[in-house]
């Protein structure tokens, strides 16, 4: 791809995407109602949030083949950490937010530091414990901090105007756009710089990136806070976005939904994870409205009963795509099973 | 002293569980190097396998009924173990990841179908009597269910012991743990041996399952995961592929949990024991039993 052509594609998606809340159009069937109804916009930006999200796990596991599976915590701390600035210590707004970015780094740094010193599935099952530690500690409810099982409302005076209330629903999905936008562009920019190229090659073949006098430690380290801030802020903006904290976002269910949708879209590939978040979060809630809906009501209820659970429909889907689109929905035209995975799991054997 | 002595015991009964689920994991992954999380899937099927079966024997005594509702629960979901292997991991040969990946999707997906089918909430399973009634012990009232769950996970142990050292099958297991091209290359079709592991593997979380109703005393779709999560702490822990590492870390783990939640404050002996993990990985990367075989 030219470099032109590589800054240009993105700036001529997310510019349109842009416009969207102008436009009064109708789509039946794919939304409830129109594109500028706050209901329609509110689903949208949810769907642009996660798919940066799982933008910033694809830059983990696509591209530097660490398989975490404690993504979800990073996302969970810029939810709760702003959450609890802001409603239980009565902070300000952008200290709050100056205070969850120093987080955001930091505590990275520090379990990357810790959990980068084993590999393969060791990894996967540390950084799956530090995420269970930290799911704990929110149900455990310190100091009656993060509100246990029943999640923490946002005080909404401290929240900056433009982001409160139904009205300012078209700035959220602007919000939500924007940070989609930004996480592709910086993972853009990341993987084609020379740390991401080394990233890449750590994901070949780490051995030989050792033998070539680099450490591959300080580069996944690199990529590892690189994801997880980039997750932390996403955090912040779905905070926005729903108003408040729920438990959802801290389980180890989290991440592997975040697994989900980058291999349902396509694993190493921008756009593949970035659409696979988009359409299983899209799919998740329009897959809830379905089941309520007349035609499936209908259905015998041995059909009706399954198709009620949004997540036994996308993870029987998942499945499917696993054997059937090896490369994900990025890489539908291509039959062979990509490389990429092949080097991931010789990358996680280690 | 008999609060410790409880405490132990219930540990132990912890343990034996996180034992039943874990030995499972490990062989799985010793010799097929996949990491199975749909193994929570096979929990939840054998427990509602178990309390499905006693919801439809109502009419008869308790004790019979629960021990069909058992029985069941164990077939239901060593058929459902091995169905997954045949199905689903099977096509997939060699291909680690996309195996991974799709026991991923089976655990979601059955979660999700449990709840559709019976509701979010815990169920109440019958058991006999005997089993919520206490004997004490050095003055401290130990519910009886514990004595169960702990000689069923001794029994177990010794069983998969047994069998790993005086079966032929056996003997292809351990092999295949330790090197599987070599077993491979001797003309033993090695995937004989997959099937039986994932069939033994399912029958023993199904176990774990149905003495989870027992210990609890009831049913939920979220039974699987919670227990999933503690034996893949104990498998990392024991070290991949060791059945006596298993046992060992199964115990530590399950005492852990009990003393902090008691003795510190409770919530805390879950976050002590992933900072048990921590500590073993970084002093002992391959676990307590230091090999992979």
């Amino acid at each position: 791809m030219s470099r032109t052509r590589q800054w240009v594609v993105p700036l001529v998606v997310f510019g349109a995407l842009a416009f969207v809340p102008k436009l009064t159009v109708d789509i039946p069937y794919l939304f409830k109602s129109s594109l500028n109804t706050p209901g329609t916009l509110q689903l949208l930006a949810l769907c642009l949030v996660f798919g940066g999200l799982a933008l910033t796990y694809d830059l983990l596991f696509g591209f530097t083949g660490l398989l975490s599976f404690g993504h979800a915590l990073y996302f969970a701390l810029g939810v709760y950490i702003a959450c609890i600035a802001v409603t239980k210590w009565h902070w300000d707004f952008v200290p709050a937010l100056a205070f969850t970015a120093l987080v955001g780094v930091l505590l990275p740094l520090a379990l990357g530091a810790v959990s980068l010193r084993v590999g393969g599935i060791a990894f996967a099952m540390v950084t799956l414990a530090f995420a269970q530690a930290g799911s704990i500690l929110v149900f455990k409810n310190p100091y009656k901090w993060t509100g246990g099982e029943e999640g923490l409302g946002t005080d909404y005076t401290k929240l900056p105007e433009a982001f409160v209330g139904i009205f300012n629903t078209k700035n959220l999905y602007w919000l939500a756009l924007g940070y989609a936008a930004v996480v592709f562009v910086v993972v853009q920019w990341a993987v084609s710089s020379s740390p991401g190229h080394i990233w890449q090659a750590i994901r070949e073949n780490e051995l030989r990136v050792e033998v070539l006098g680099l450490r591959p430690y300080t580069y996944k380290l690199m990529s590892f806070v690189l994801a997880s801030f980039l997750a932390t802020a996403g955090g912040v903006v779905y905070l926005l976005l729903l108003g408040g904290a729920t438990t959802d976002v801290t389980g180890a269910n989290f991440t592997l939904t975040l697994l989900v949708m980058v291999v349902i879209g396509g694993t190493g590939h921008r756009w593949g994870a970035l659409l696979g978040g988009i359409l299983y979060t899209y799919a998740d809630h329009r897959l809830s409205d379905a089941s309520s809906s007349h035609a499936v009501s209908q259905l015998p209820s041995f059909l009706r009963t399954p198709l009620q659970q949004p997540l036994f429909v996308l993870g029987v889907l998942f499945i499917l795509v696993v054997f059937f689109v090896p490369g994900g929905l990025a890489r539908l035209g291509h039959v062979r099973r990509p490389r990429t995975l092949q080097r991931l799991q010789e990358a996680i054997q280690r | 002293m008999s609060t410790f002595i409880l405490l132990t015991i219930t540990g132990l009964g912890l343990g034996a569980m996180y034992f039943l689920v874990a030995s499972g994991l490990s062989l799985i992954y010793g010799l097929m190097g996949i990491l199975n999380f749909a193994h929570g899937a096979f929990i939840t099927v054998g427990a509602y396998g178990m309390w499905f079966t006693e919801e439809h024997l109502s009419g008869i005594a308790v004790l019979p009924r629960f021990l069909l509702g058992a029985l069941a629960g164990l077939v239901v979901g060593g058929v459902f173990a091995t169905l997954v292997e045949l199905v689903l991991i099977r096509p997939l040969y060699q291909r680690h990841i996309e195996q991974v990946l799709v026991t991923v999707g089976l655990a979601l997906a059955t979660v999700a179908l449990v709840i559709a089918i019976w509701g979010n909430d815990a169920r109440a399973v019958a058991a006999p009597a005997w089993l919520s009634e206490t004997t004490t012990v050095a003055g401290a009232h130990i519910p009886n269910d514990r004595w169960i769950e702990i000689l069923t996970a001794i029994v177990v142990l010794f069983a998969l012991n047994a069998f790993l050292r005086r079966t032929r099958y056996g003997l292809i297991i351990r092999a295949g743990v330790e090197n599987r091209a070599m077993v491979t290359a001797l003309g033993i079709d090695v995937r004989r041996a997959f099937t039986l592991v994932f069939a033994i593997g399912g029958v023993a979380a199904a176990l774990a399952g149905v003495l989870s109703n027992v210990y609890f005393g009831t049913v939920d779709p979220q039974r699987g995961t919670s227990l999933l999560i503690f034996a893949f702490i104990v498998v990392v822990i024991g070290g991949l592929g060791s059945l006596r590492g298993t046992a060992a870390a199964a115990v530590v783990v399950g005492l852990v949990q009990q003393y902090a939640n008691y003795y510190a404050s409770s919530g805390l002996g879950d976050l002590s024991v992933v900072l048990l993990l921590g500590v073993v990985l970084l002093v002992r990367p391959r676990g307590l039993s230091g090999s992979f075989a």
